[in-house]
């Protein structure tokens, strides 16, 4: 079974990479961006039968190691048909 | 005094740190190597400064889970004296030891020069040979040492004391134009609740002896070897 996971900074902590990818954005011409926010993307295969227990344990992976709850927020995506 | 250095996978102050407590302190220093469970007989624990597990994921993540931690873990919680520099101070964050979390730096860049430090509490077990309001000089060296944490933490570490240093110029002034980092309030360590466990990004085992350039680090050693022996008298 696959998932894939989002990790995103919250909304109010600062983001230095993401100012500084947006500043090069703005450079090449893009001025509309108005903001950008770097975060993590994690593909994990693992043996499941059942997706809604897969997807509590991948919660709690993230939780524990994945993402940092101080920070960061994320969201558990299922991978269909896989 | 007996010391223990935490070595992790990719620690490179370790060295520093054991020859800064072993013969500058001339204290009994021992490594402990990060697979070990189980520590025994020690006064005082230093995680030192480095990339461990290359610092993926997020700095200090993995090493969280190293299996020494749960041991450090309690070493702190009894009461225990815990210094973290630099990835130390990161793994203590992510073992959730001290509250808070390492952003990237303001500037993005890796900082690696001497900081004046300001000494906010001198009355704890890491700072008691400096002054109230000291400025001391010790040199930083990280990529992610932008601290964070949220309002109400911040309010609590304040108010109580908890924040040992602060960025400042020459003067000890406070203000952006000092901070090198961009970390919230111009932290440069803090302790946990009880007082025995230290987070701090400089590095003081790089500034104890003249040789070197510097030895306001010095204190910070002398500090913990003095509460201790005032803790067993």
């Amino acid at each position: 079974m696959k998932a894939r996971i989002y990790v995103t900074l919250k909304t109010g902590v600062l983001d230095p990479q993401g100012e500084a990818v947006k500043k090069s954005l703005h450079v090449l011409g893009y001025g509309n961006v108005e903001e950008v926010r770097m975060g993590k993307f994690v593909e994990v295969d693992l043996q499941a039968g059942d997706p809604e227990k897969a997807r509590q344990e991948l919660m709690e992976m993230s939780d524990k190691l994945l993402a940092n709850p101080v920070i960061e927020n994320y969201r558990v995506e299922m991978v269909e048909g896989e | 005094m007996r010391f223990g250095v935490v070595v992790f996978p990719g620690s490179n102050c370790d060295a520093d740190c054991y020859h800064a407590v072993k013969d500058v302190q001339g204290q009994d220093c021992e490594y402990i190597w990060h697979q070990q469970s189980k520590i025994t007989g020690f006064d005082a624990l230093v995680l030192p400064g480095g990339f461990s597990y290359g610092d993926y994921l997020r700095t200090g993540a993995i090493a969280r889970f190293s299996p020494v931690m749960p041991a450090v873990v309690d070493f702190a919680r009894q009461g225990g004296l815990v210094i973290g520099i630099c990835n130390g101070f990161q793994i203590l964050l992510e073992a959730g030891l001290l509250p808070g979390a390492m952003l990237r730096n303001k500037s993005l860049k890796f900082i690696c020069k001497p900081v004046n430090l300001k000494v906010l509490n001198n009355d704890t077990p890491f700072t008691n040979q400096f002054n109230q309001d000291e400025v001391i000089e010790i040199p930083i060296a990280h990529g992610e040492g932008n601290y964070y944490c949220d309002p109400a933490t911040l309010g609590e570490l304040k108010d109580n004391g908890r924040i040992l240093f602060s960025y400042c110029g020459p003067e000890g002034q406070i203000g952006d134009d000092h901070n090198p980092n961009g970390s919230l309030n111009h932290i440069a360590g803090i302790t946990n609740k009880e007082g025995n466990v230290l987070g701090m990004m400089p590095h003081p085992e790089r500034c104890s002896e003249s040789v070197l350039g510097g030895t306001n680090g010095y204190g910070i050693f002398a500090s913990m070897i003095n509460w201790l022996k005032e803790a067993r008298a």
